[in-house]
């Protein structure tokens, strides 16, 4: 009986194509995937990175609610124009707690996977408000509401919560405090400043959108670009060490 | 969302047999069941409204209960007005095809494809021009993108493909569609998850991964339509009256089975609260990167690219009216192609956080994908062996196989971008836009147009379309579009490209980032253009359809039989 004919098995029984489409798709894909898991060298090991602050996490969701990734990669890659261009390569272990993930796959403006620091809060407003009047080559949408709309962050707990669910090290400590935590770092000097630094090292307090009448959603967009990219120290990033 | 009669179809071509005019008429157990099950989510949604975090999602909450309490009232309606006895699957000996729901995903691909090129266009002249962005949050680009791309591939590249499916599946397998409710369940519940996603972007509700956007209570609904369908789908398998299933339907099933395994694997999230629209994926960082590239690329592969495989495997034979060039071929596309594809999503990420021995597979894998790639296109264009003269004459016959020509364009177009050399040049460049356009414009654009062309006067009773000389006229002008937005692409993409990674004489980068976009705009005025032509083409398309449908039935319509489609050996 030659080959073909054996294959009368999967033309003339529908299950039995079922089962032989599923068998086949699912080849390639466990490959790929199951081993990212295990893998220690996935993902490299540094000291820095942190979960998000709940300001910063609200200002991610800004993020992913207008679509940035649609024209912005997070994702820096191995070759010598763009980390002269953007600073050291992405690791692995710098978007850990991302989810979802936000590398991007087309760069219609820069990538902003090392943008923290390298603009002041004034800038990113004035950017945000109307991108022409700093870049006027720019296409970039300008986001005025923003920083017309108060950040509703009544929930904020809870999202932490579900993270903390899904493996990110939120403490119970962090999520009682979220709220708190939140409104000490969209201020500048707030007596509460230095517990939220407490539990999230490195974090910076301060009025992101120059309104301290309210917080804003662009204080949270704002605190989240300004602390992209700036939790590893490369100074003490050691490459080798991750070969394992 | 707009309720047919689902029973028009039928009520046309059955009378009803006299003794059956006195007999007791009682409600079906799915028509109960379903009915319940939609009251039941009518009151849900409209508790989860109040109570919804934000005024967006209650919108969205409430489009669920109006969309039930509408539901409910079509099934009950229904119930009034059908005859007692059940539909018969037969008719004096000849299959009693349900062709309503094939009907409605036919108008509905064209009148989303319309709705999803006209935002494309607006996309377009958005970067071109930024100031019809407005300044207002639903018409800014990255909410319009999201918008684009999905009513073009999932609104209309989707209903394509279930209207096109349920017609294929009926006719070679000479079966009745599986099911009562359950195909107008698919194609309406089908049609309202497109609504939510696409007002959701608009709203800011997002997930954020590329090609799967909906957040978590769409995709949830989504999942049951999906497994209703396949369900629709495989049991009308079985029900066949031929010995063989046709090719088309292992590319549907394997379109169907694949779509749903990526969807649930790509998906899988935890909402915040069941008052929130907002959920976080369980996948993160690098791990949800590869998991959202096996789905997004296989969106492509299976959604954009098997799916509409079937349609050349049943719709290039048909209407040259020859068989398949190479049964044995298409055997071995089938497998290699569905087996191959599945690896390829890791060239979305070369020189990234990826692991490099992820990345090589991914490479080789798209690399070696080209193979089955052109042995499909060989067996879709050879079929015209002996009827090419066909292609002067038969624009429609010109349309299906200009897409797949198109088709072996693009599919050699991605396996070279999937090298990782090239990649570096060609990665978050317009080269990417450019090569999807290639594929979703010229390969399921025209293989989609010519399938609608074929199935209209089909399904309605006509001779011909109404008109073939605007078939010629869409072909030219949405030709000529093509052409313009895939070269413009290429020289954007390349240009930005080598842009990036020109230095000085003395060491130094040449271009800061912004000059590299100012240099983009002639490309994107011309990239404009090319879509604005196509979308004409489109519309010259909707007014041809219109008419057709619109002209009187021809009695000695097309005589449909399915002895062409006899497998060759």
């Amino acid at each position: 009986m030659s080959l073909w004919a054996r294959h009368a098995i999967f033309e003339k029984n529908s299950i039995a194509l079922l089962i032989g489409v599923l068998i086949v798709i699912s080849i390639g894909g466990l490959v790929e995937i199951v081993p990212l898991f295990y893998l220690k060298s996935t993902i490299e090991k540094v000291s820095g990175v942190r979960p998000y602050t709940p300001l910063e996490l609200a200002g991610r969701n800004i993020y992913v609610r207008e679509g940035c990734y649609n024209c912005h990669s997070q994702m820096i890659r191995t070759m010598r124009d763009e980390v002269e261009r953007y600073g050291h390569y992405s690791l692995a272990a710098e978007s850990m707690y991302d989810r979802p993930f936000q590398w991007g796959s087309k760069r219609t403006g820069p990538d902003l996977a090392r943008v923290g620091g390298k603009y002041s809060d004034e800038w990113h407003r004035d950017h945000l408000n109307a991108p022409k009047s700093v870049v006027p080559g720019t296409v970039m949408p300008a986001y005025p509401w923003l920083a017309r709309t108060e950040l509703d962050f009544r929930h904020i707990a809870d999202d932490l919560k579900v993270q903390s669910v899904l493996g990110v090290p939120y403490s119970q400590d962090m999520i009682a405090n979220a709220q708190a935590d939140l409104r000490a770092q969209a201020a500048a000097d707030h007596p509460d400043a230095e517990a939220m630094q407490k539990r999230y090292p490195n974090a910076q307090a301060r009025d992101y959108d120059g309104n301290p009448n309210a917080i804003s959603e662009a204080d949270a967009l704002i605190a989240y670009l300004q602390m992209l990219g700036t939790q590893v120290n490369f100074k003490l990033y050691d490459n080798k060490a991750n070969i394992r | 969302m707009p309720t047919p009669n689902p029973n028009s179809d039928v009520q046309r071509k059955v009378p009803m047999p006299k003794t059956m005019v006195g007999s007791l008429k009682s409600m079906s157990v799915s028509e109960g069941a379903l009915a319940l099950t939609f009251a039941v989510t009518a009151f849900v949604s409209f508790f989860i409204a109040a109570m919804a975090h934000t005024p967006e999602y209650a919108f969205h909450a409430s489009l669920f209960a109006a969309g039930s309490a509408a539901a409910v009232f079509a099934i009950v309606e229904r119930y009034f007005n059908r005859p007692a006895a059940p539909v018969p699957s037969h008719i004096d000996g000849k299959p009693n095809y349900n062709m309503g729901p094939v009907k409605f995903a036919t108008v509905a691909a064209v009148i989303w494809g319309i709705a999803g090129f006209t935002v494309g266009v607006w996309a377009a002249l958005e970067l071109a021009f930024p100031i019809l962005n407005f300044d207002l949050p639903w018409l800014s680009f990255g909410r319009i993108r999201p918008l684009h791309t999905s009513a073009v591939i999932f609104a209309f590249g989707g209903n394509v493909l279930i209207g096109t499916s349920f017609y294929v599946v009926q006719r070679t397998c000479r079966a009745r569609l599986a099911g009562d409710l359950a195909p107008w369940f698919v194609v309406l519940g089908y049609n309202f998850f497109i609504v939510v996603a696409g007002t959701g972007y608009l709203l800011g509700i997002t997930q954020s991964k590329e090609y799967a956007e909906p957040e978590w209570y769409a995709d949830l609904w989504l999942t049951i339509v999906w497994v209703v369908y396949l369900m629709v789908f495989l049991v009308t398998l079985m029900r066949r009256k031929e010995p063989h299933i046709y090719v088309a339907n292992w590319f549907y099933l394997a379109f169907i089975v694949t779509i749903a395994v990526l969807h649930l694997g790509n998906n899988a999230a935890i909402p915040v609260s069941v008052f929130s629209p907002k959920s976080y994926i369980v996948w993160s960082g690098v791990q949800d990167a590869m998991v959202q590239w096996w789905y997004g690329h296989n969106a492509v592969g299976f959604f954009l690219t098997a799916g509409f495989l079937a349609i050349m495997y049943y719709f290039i034979p048909k209407r040259a009216d020859r068989p398949i060039y190479s049964y044995r071929l298409s055997i071995i596309h089938f497998w290699a192609l569905i087996f191959i594809y599945i690896w390829a999503g890791p060239h979305h990420l070369h020189y990234t956080a990826l692991p490099d021995w992820a990345q090589t597979l991914g490479m080789t894998f798209s690399i070696m994908l080209w193979m089955p790639s052109w042995g499909g296109m060989i067996n879709g264009i050879m079929t015209l062996s002996g009827a090419w003269d066909k292609l002067r004459t038969d624009p429609v016959l010109r349309m299906l196989v200009v897409s797949v020509a198109f088709y072996g364009m693009s599919t050699f177009e991605g396996p070279l971008m999937s090298i990782k050399a090239v990649n570096s040049l060609s990665h978050y460049t317009d080269w990417t836009i450019g090569h999807v356009h290639s594929g979703a414009l010229g390969w399921v654009g025209y293989v989609s147009f010519g399938a609608i062309y074929c199935l209209v006067p089909w399904l309605w009773n006509r001779r011909e379309l109404y008109s073939l000389k605007l078939v010629n006229w869409h072909f030219w002008i949405s030709t000529i579009g093509i052409v313009l937005y895939i070269s413009a692409m290429w020289v954007s993409g390349i240009l930005q490209g080598l842009m990036w990674r020109a230095y000085t004489s003395l060491g130094f980068l040449e271009y800061s980032f912004i000059e590299t976009v100012e240099a983009m705009h002639p490309f994107y005025v011309i990239r404009a253009i090319g879509g604005i032509l196509f979308l004409i083409g489109a519309l010259i398309m909707a007014f041809n359809i219109w008419m057709t449908i619109a002209s009187p039935e021809q009695e000695a319509a097309r005589q449909i039989d399915s002895a062409a489609l006899v497998p060759a050996e």
